[in-house]
């Protein structure tokens, strides 16, 4: 068949849907420059350069959301999720949130009596329609849901999917019923029992994460780094990684103990100074700039050099630890604090 | 316990249908042919035993006299007969039976498709050497002549209420015409029919409103996978459940059996396909399951895994999005 049909179809399509659009413009008498407006926007969208990267996001977004389904039925409940955010958009629009709501009831009465096995072949044809789609996706790529070849990561871990056991093991039976013996095997993933079941109800938790707005602005700090999050185990492996402010500030308070590590002067790496400009430029150029009549006096104030404070501290260290060591030796003095106060 | 081979690479991606794998060992050629289906076509491979030959052949579903198709194809699969080897091509518009190289189609045979459309869906799923199936959970039993494409419809098996995912037979008894037919449906219900002069319906061992996708029939016993990841074992005549194993962690969609070893193959849309022994105990007539195996064919829903031989020495599975047939032999 053809390869080049889709551009004339889209084209037409839409050269149809201009007419119906301005006649309905017309008809309901909405003003010209406003009725132009709106056939400006719709036009410049249509032919946008960038109308193919948009259909490119949608597809692959659906896509991840079919393939990733834990079971077929699922993918009502992503359905729902679509729908409860296009509710949200039209909450304080009473017309269009009856409209919205009609959807709803359609959608319950036709699917929610699907067995599981035609929900899995409204999904075999959905994935027909999604074969050899592989565009990568940046949100994609960087949450790692995405390898960088395109295909979507199924992972062997997490829950199983509401109604399947965790595999692993095979239950034998006499001819009278009676289970005569279990076995386990290995099942090569690390799996754990199924979450509760979401809502096919109007109203309700959809417990899956798959169709809820992956662009949302107003997601929890923890996953910036990793961009949005559906995933608990994301969210585990952004908080286990140490927080290197949390370690620096240790650094400088085991520096400021006293004596832990030998201060080489000059070391840039080890010592720290102030400077109440924005750059060390800026404070280079005050230095010269600052008028001589001006003095000052410098007081030095050591922190670290004092041996006898420093002797004292490292002796009531000493008594923490349960060996009786006098001066623990310190590789990299941040984590020797937090191993230290772990041990109190 | 089994090694990665060379994969053969086929001209389009496996769809996400159950059992999408055909296999058919010629050993006279020392060839073996190999059917993968992606939406309304069949790709062929038959690719020599030394590895050095690989040829290729792509069959469209479209009745006869009818220029295009759009009709998707369900499931294509292999009958070896007694007197000769099919290749059956099940789609939504109807049932094609090919020669085994695909070179000719021999039969077609429309589904009667209603004038007015429904809610269900139509369409043939399910083929074994003996009969195929359809939508409405009909079985079509088609009588096929050593030679030539005289092939007739004989009889239509009514059992099922729900569509039928699966069929499979074995011979049973020292008469090389009996066989028993087991039909799986998306309710997980099965019938166990038995042939002869007609054939009877023997047996319906209910299911649990699971859809069973792949079913098998080995020393008369039925080996089930079901869309909760489960396989189980029954007596096909009796209905006795001899075990129950939690195999996967999703739809299985996949099971094969290699019947001089007693070896069971099982692939699942959770990656992993798995190898396990089947043993009859002559003392107690139980079945018992073994596991003995894992592959895991990473970030693939695997649709198809077939052994090669009838030892099951090797196996080929096909995933998803996948345009290639991975190989694995012992070791």
């Amino acid at each position: 068949m053809s390869s080049r049909t889709l551009p004339l179809l889209f084209i037409n399509l839409g050269g149809e849907m201009l007419y119906i659009l301005d006649q309905r413009l017309r008809a309901q008498n909405i003003p010209a420059d406003k009725a132009k407006k709106v056939m400006n926007d719709i036009i410049s969208t249509m032919f946008n350069k960038n109308m193919d990267k948009l259909y490119d996001l949608m597809t692959m977004a659906f896509k991840y959301q079919v393939l990733l389904c834990p079971r077929p039925k699922d993918i009502l409940l992503v359905s729902f999720n679509h729908m409860d955010a296009i509710k949200e958009f039209v909450k304080d629009i009473p017309c269009i949130l009856t409209l919205v709501d009609e959807t709803y009831q359609q959608l319950i009465q036709i699917y929610t009596n699907l067995s599981s096995g035609e929900f899995q072949l409204i999904r075999q044809t959905l994935l027909i329609f999604f074969q050899d789609m592989h565009i990568r996706v940046s949100i994609f790529l960087k949450d790692k849901v995405q390898n960088s070849n395109g295909r979507f990561v199924l992972p062997t871990s997490g829950p199983v999917p509401y109604g399947t056991q965790v595999p692993g093991l095979i239950r034998m039976f006499n001819c009278t019923g009676k289970e005569v013996s279990r076995l386990q095997f290995s099942n090569g993933g690390n799996y754990n029992t199924a979450i509760r079941e979401g809502s096919f109800e109007i109203f309700g938790d959809r417990v899956t994460k798959l169709g809820t707005n992956m662009y949302s602005v107003s997601r929890p700090v923890e996953t910036l780094m990793s961009g949005t999050s559906t995933n608990s185990a994301q969210h585990a492996k952004v908080n286990m990684a140490p927080n290197p402010l949390a370690k620096e500030e240790l650094n400088l308070l085991a520096r400021l103990m006293g004596g832990l590590e030998v201060q080489k002067p000059g070391n840039a790496d080890n010592g720290f100074r102030v400077n109440l400009f924005a750059t060390d430029e800026e404070e280079e150029e005050a230095f010269i700039s600052r008028p001589d009549e001006l003095s000052y006096g410098v007081i030095k104030i050591q922190a670290t050099q004092d041996q006898q404070a420093s002797a004292e501290l490292a002796k009531i260290m000493g008594e923490f630890s349960e060996s009786g060591d006098q001066s623990p030796i310190v590789s990299s003095k941040g984590d020797d604090l937090l191993a230290m106060m772990d041990g109190l | 316990m089994y090694h990665k081979e060379k994969s053969i690479q086929i001209k389009n991606s496996a769809s996400a249908l159950y059992n999408n794998l055909g296999v058919l060992r010629i050993a006279p050629r020392s060839l073996t042919y190999f059917t993968v289906v992606h939406a309304n076509v069949v790709n062929m491979v038959s690719a020599s035993w030394d590895g050095l030959n690989y040829s290729h052949r792509q069959l469209q579903s479209k009745e006869p006299n009818v220029a295009t198709s759009t009709s998707l194809i369900m499931q294509a699969a292999f009958c070896a007969l007694p007197s000769r080897d099919l290749l059956v091509v099940t789609s939504q518009k109807g049932i094609q039976m090919y020669e085994s190289d695909g070179s000719t189609m021999v039969y077609w045979h429309a589904l009667d498709t209603p004038d007015t459309p429904t809610d269900q869906a139509v369409f043939a799923r399910g083929i074994s050497a003996v009969g195929k199936s359809d939508s409405s959970g009909s079985i079509l039993v088609f009588d096929v002549p050593s030679k030539g494409s005289n092939i007739t419809l004989s009889d239509v098996l009514k059992g099922h209420k729900k569509s039928i995912t699966d069929i499979a037979s074995e011979c049973s008894g020292s008469q090389d015409c009996i066989a028993d037919l087991i039909s799986a449906d998306d309710g997980g219900n099965l019938c166990v029919w038995k042939s002869g002069e007609e054939f009877q319906r023997f047996n319906n061992i209910p299911g649990f409103d699971i859809s069973c996708t792949s079913v098998k029939l080995w020393k008369g016993t039925a080996v089930a996978g079901y869309g909760t990841g489960q396989i189980r074992l029954y007596e096909a005549v009796t209905g006795i459940l001899h075990a129950e194993v939690n195999a996967h962690a999703r739809w299985i969609y996949s099971l094969d059996i290699a019947p001089f070893s007693g070896l069971l193959l099982s692939a699942a849309e959770d990656s992993l396909v798995r190898v396990w022994h089947l043993s009859i105990k002559p003392e107690s007539l139980s079945v018992e399951v073994a596991h003995l195996h894992n592959e895991c064919v990473t970030d693939t829903q695997i649709c198809g895994a077939k052994f090669c031989d009838g030892d099951g020495y090797a196996f080929a599975v096909t995933g998803y999005d996948l345009s290639e047939i991975i190989r694995y032999s012992q070791s």
